[in-house]
């Protein structure tokens, strides 16, 4: 695993209407690691998460990508070496699955192999052909993902991309999104309000609340806090699983 | 009648023009205004409430309103535009056109899932790859329906461009509503609806085939309807031998004049066309632009409201000092008198001891004035007001022919006649006489534009008609328009007037 940072963070506040949704972040991103992003709504997370890619720029600090503050260039240049992956997916409804995929062709980008996505992301090829409106809710976020991950790109970007999903797509659609990030060396960064995803696909966990980090470990470190932020994020989990254990024991 | 069908295919023809420049310079303003709007709330604000404030305005008003637009525009800038014909109407009609599509395209854009435009953000597209790949291919079928309906309101609206000398399948409609000739009107009314229904059924196809991206749903009606657009611009181009172009105003006796005269330049080897039902003020205009080559008008007309004159000499006089000033501004000239006066006079049904206009004046105050559409606003009822002390307990306008009926039907006791309509004689109405000269001579004069002012074949085949018609011949021609029963065309009328020329010709060889 390469060991420099590939997003870093550097003293970043973006204020709304006075008030700092995120307030002076500093943070490292190591190249190939999977990040979690945790936190209730409105802790800032999703707004971090977007001043990677731009769809926000920061009011003060900077934002830097394999070394270059992301305000440097022009945005689509950026954006087309980032996956993005949202939970509302957002697949264009007037073109065909591989069309979506290949939709960054039309940038200016080499043309990708829509097969070869459609198939790591778990999909049968002759998909290509169907439109999105035939696909349930976790085909399409696959082929969100696809579309995200075509150009190449190395970072990828994740904004709440299950939760629209039920739990058994969400938990098949996470692994294979981890499988995928192993595969070919991404950086991962991904916001999510589900603390058990965030401990089981992550190799590192952020809470955010108020805009600032209050917790920052491994997902083995989170679990065994004793007390703090980190210490409340997991407890519902895991007293979840205990409740479930005590049910079926009984 | 076959004449009047004989006419659609050109009508036609302009009228298809007319309404796909409006319609494609309506698209031309309101894609780019629509796209435009939509990130700026202001400009959408604007732009919708523009376009609509504009279809509050009813159609034949607003194609007015762009004369005297374009009359000041073109004395601002010192250059000729032309203030009659094509270009008022295209404007008109390419403003009506901007509502409908303006509204599409903002409702188009406005009803796409902000989460398309965040993956399109998020991918790298710049603005406009993301209008150009995700946009415009998303809302075109809700802005197709757009369309739709302008060039449907297009095509019908364009009727209404004959009242400023452009014709159209209106000429049909306007001319058969003024002689009462509902087949005319039918024929007008028939023939636009198919247009539009035409261009409605082509443009369906073309939103259905963007809506389910059919290349060939796009592409086939698109072809046929730039084909039947390109057939309307040769049958109109096509170079034919320049003709004579007949302007007349609308009513019966301008039409039934335009056929005299065509009929005889036809006889003496000249191509003719028809201008018909001009305003009073288009019409001069049109022989001046050189628009119509030749028209009747009357003496009192351009005197009093061309030469703003308010002195009433002798019919002579007058008739030189028109011909002295049309000459003099664009080179048009009188040919000469034809030998009946249309005065504008007061008619009603006899009465002991009204005699005169000033006889009516010491009863009026109990009286109802029913007059035509421009009476009332004309200097000679300020005129002849002054001059009698003349005060109606009410007055009102009708078009002409319920202008009559209104006499008839007893809502109106006192009508604005024209001295040579038919209806006088038949309804058995007094012209009351004007015995302080109030109102000039309205001699019925024969005026030919520059272009054909120094044709000497052109006025020889014309001079038969000068000093030739004589009131009651003009009155019963008119009235066999007019009528109530047992219409004739203005054509059919035109020959028997010709008939009985010549036939008064024969009994009396001209002394002229």
């Amino acid at each position: 695993m390469n060991a420099a940072p590939a997003i870093a963070f550097r003293d970043v506040t973006k204020r709304y209407g006075g008030v700092a949704v995120v307030d002076g972040i500093g943070l490292e991103i190591l190249a190939g690691s999977f990040v979690a992003l945790v936190g209730t709504s409105g802790s800032g997370k999703s707004t971090l998460l977007k001043m990677v890619n731009r769809l926000i720029e920061a009011d003060a600090g900077s934002v830097h990508v394999d070394g270059h503050d992301v305000l440097a260039g022009d945005a689509p240049t950026l954006r087309r070496s980032i996956g993005y992956v949202f939970q509302h997916v957002g697949l264009f409804p007037h073109l065909s699955v591989g069309d979506n995929i290949a939709i960054r062709a039309r940038l200016g980008v080499a043309m990708p192999d829509v097969a070869g996505l459609l198939t790591q992301v778990g999909l049968d090829p002759a998909m290509a052909s169907r439109s999105p409106r035939d696909l349930s809710g976790g085909q399409q976020q696959r082929v969100g993902v696809a579309r995200a991950l075509a150009g190449d790109a190395k970072i990828l970007l994740m904004d709440e991309p299950f939760g629209a999903l039920d739990p058994v797509t969400r938990d098949r659609i996470g692994r294979t999104v981890r499988d995928l990030h192993d595969r070919l060396g991404l950086t991962t960064i991904m916001v999510t309000h589900d603390m058990a995803e965030a401990l089981l696909l992550a190799d590192r966990v952020l809470a955010m609340a108020a805009g600032r980090i209050v917790a920052d470990g491994t997902p083995v470190e989170m679990l065994r806090a004793k007390d703090g932020p980190a210490a409340a994020l997991v407890a519902v989990p895991r007293e979840q699983a205990a409740r479930l254990q005590a049910l079926a024991a009984s | 009648m076959i004449a009047a069908f004989g006419q659609v295919p050109g009508l036609a023809a302009s009228h298809i023009l007319l309404a796909a420049a409006a319609l494609l310079l309506g698209l031309a303003i309101s894609l780019p205004l629509g796209v435009a709007a939509m990130w700026r709330p202001l400009l959408r604000r604007v732009a919708l409430g523009f376009a609509a404030l504009v279809q509050t305005v009813p159609g034949l008003a607003l194609l007015a309103l762009f004369y005297p637009v374009l009359l000041g525009l073109s004395a601002l800038l010192g250059v000729g535009i032309p203030a009659l014909g094509f270009l008022p109407s295209l404007l008109a009609l390419t403003l009506y056109a901007l509502l409908p599509i303006l509204r599409n395209v903002v409702a188009g854009l406005g009803a796409i899932d902000p989460a398309v435009i965040e993956a399109a953000d998020g991918l790298g597209m710049t603005p406009a790859q993301r209008l150009r790949l995700v946009e415009v291919p998303l809302a075109a079928p809700v802005a197709m329906a757009g369309i739709r309906t302008a060039a449907v309101w297009t095509i019908g609206a364009a009727t209404l461009s004959t009242t400023v000398g452009y014709p159209s399948l209106g000429n049909l409609i306007f001319s058969g509503l003024q002689t009462e000739t509902t087949a005319l009107v039918l024929t007008g009314c028939i023939a636009s609806a198919v247009l539009a229904l035409g261009a409605d059924a082509l443009l369906g196809l073309i939103e259905t085939g963007v809506a389910r991206r059919s290349r060939w749903r796009i592409v086939g009606p698109s072809a046929l309807l730039l084909a039947v657009v390109a057939a309307a611009g040769v049958y109109s181009f096509w170079p034919s031998r320049p003709a004579v172009v007949i302007g007349a105003k609308n009513f019966s006796e301008q039409f039934i004049l335009a056929r005299v005269i065509g009929d005889r330049l036809e006889g003496a080897g000249f191509v003719v066309r028809y201008r018909e039902g001009l305003g009073s003020a288009v019409a001069l205009r049109a022989l001046e632009s050189g628009d119509v080559d030749v028209y009747v008008d009357y003496a009192g007309t351009i005197w009093t409201n061309a030469m703003q004159r308010t002195d009433t000499p002798p019919a002579p006089t007058m008739a030189a000092g028109i011909d002295a000033w049309l000459r003099g501004r664009q080179g048009a000239r009188v040919i000469g008198p034809l030998g009946f006066e249309n005065a504008y006079a007061l008619a009603m049904k006899p009465r002991a001891g009204v005699e005169t206009i000033a006889d009516l004046a010491g009863i009026a105050p109990g009286l109802r004035l029913a007059s035509d559409l421009e009476f009332l606003d004309r200097p000679e009822w300020r005129t002849i007001r002054e001059a009698y002390g003349l005060r109606f307990a009410d007055s009102r306008a009708y078009s002409p022919t319920f202008m009559y009926r209104a006499l008839s039907g007893g809502q109106a006791d006192v009508i604005s006649a024209f001295s040579s309509d038919g209806r006088i004689a038949a309804d058995g109405l007094r012209v009351l006489t004007d015995p302080r000269h109030a109102v000039p001579s309205y001699d019925a004069l024969l005026l030919v534009g520059k272009a054909r002012a120094g044709d000497a074949r052109l006025r020889a085949a014309l001079q038969p008609l000068i000093g030739a018609i004589p009131v009651a011949i003009m009155r019963q021609a008119n009235y066999r328009v007019d009528r109530d029963a047992d219409k004739e065309t203005p054509a059919v009328a035109a020959r028997w007037l010709a008939d009985q020329l010549s036939r008064a010709g024969a009994q009396k060889p001209a002394t002229k």
